[in-house]
């Protein structure tokens, strides 16, 4: 089950905790993967870990230009692009009241637009091949808001809604657009919470504890396979139970 | 004039599954020859492959006849 030799496929944010997962589940499946993020020795490394079927393709997805020419670099280096992830993100948390229009715009630049910049330059190829798979990573935070994070929610709740309209309009070429939103999972981003901080969010999750980068891969792993071929325009919440939409 | 005529007609046959003598200067992809709005986002695709050249977005909206491709890409060429 979940076969994906043969396909390629880009991920965003590879150098983070679960763009690594997510890269290293997909090659798993036989994938040959495009690994992209800002920093060049993290990738490089997964890249090495990984072995054959595996491509470096650094990108600032706060640089419009860099961004519009990722799907082409990737497509040049794998052949082809059946599968995206849109993984990277970033915070710039602040209260409502003392959030500056700068953090406001750039984490609407870096986890919205540049998703739309990707889907726009990877649908041409996806609708001549009759295939493609487009999974864009939201939070859960998108869904039930989060005090200091407006404009993450704002853009992470966007692209749910960016993704269900794509998935109309691409929907009869074979192409399907999902959401995969994360609840708490442990990265270098949990990490920093001290244990009060991380008491408290477990207190809130049934599960009784954070998820694993690799079950966040997991989902993505479906919803990129062949199987998952009927299943568009849809959120598959991912989050121990911390929130059951 | 001929050639740049029949190779669009060719595609615009393959595609959109339609007679041949239905491609008429006139025909309308969207209302004579059953086309959706994505079908003729995919034939101006296919005619940037066929014939090598870009067409803009705003161009390709006023693309909507099969008169109206014959004459673009004639022009663009």
């Amino acid at each position: 089950m979940f076969d994906l030799t043969g396909k390629t496929a880009l991920v965003t944010g590879a150098s983070g905790g679960i763009g690594g997962a997510i890269a290293t589940a997909l090659h798993g499946a036989g994938a040959t993967v495009g690994l992209s993020g800002t920093r060049t020795a993290p990738l490089e490394e997964l890249a090495a870990s990984l072995g054959d079927r595996a491509h470096v393709l650094p990108c600032n997805l706060s640089d419009a230009e860099a961004v519009n020419a990722l799907p082409k670099q990737a497509i040049e280096a794998m052949g082809g692009l059946d599968i995206l992830v849109n993984n990277a993100g970033i915070t710039r948390d602040n209260l409502f009241m003392r959030m500056s229009e700068e953090d406001w715009a750039q984490v609407l630049e870096v986890n919205l637009t540049s998703t739309m910049r990707l889907c726009k330059g990877v649908v041409r190829p996806m609708m001549k091949a009759r295939w493609g798979r487009i999974i864009n990573i939201s939070s859960i935070v998108g869904a039930t808001g989060n005090p200091g994070q407006t404009n993450y929610a704002a853009a992470k709740a966007g692209m749910v809604g960016m993704s269900k309209s794509l998935a109309y309009e691409v929907a009869s070429r074979g192409i399907t657009v999902n959401c995969v939103a994360p609840g708490f999972i442990e990265t270098a981003m949990t990490d920093k919470l001290n244990d009060e901080q991380k008491s408290g969010i477990l207190g809130q999750i049934p599960s009784g504890r954070m998820g694993t980068p690799e079950e966040i891969a997991a989902a993505v792993l479906y919803l990129a396979s062949p199987e998952a071929g009927y299943v568009t325009g849809a959120t598959l919440h991912v989050n121990g139970g911390m929130a059951m939409l | 004039m001929s050639d740049v005529a029949d190779r669009v007609r060719k595609i615009v046959v393959e595609h959109l599954g339609v007679e041949e003598d239905k491609v008429v200067e006139n025909a309308s992809f969207i209302d004579d020859l059953g086309a959706d709005s994505l079908d003729t986002v995919e034939l101006v695709m296919a005619f940037e492959e066929e014939f090598g050249i870009e067409i803009p977005d705003d161009a390709a909206e006023t693309i909507q006849t099969f008169g109206d491709a014959v004459r673009f890409i004639k022009e663009a060429q």
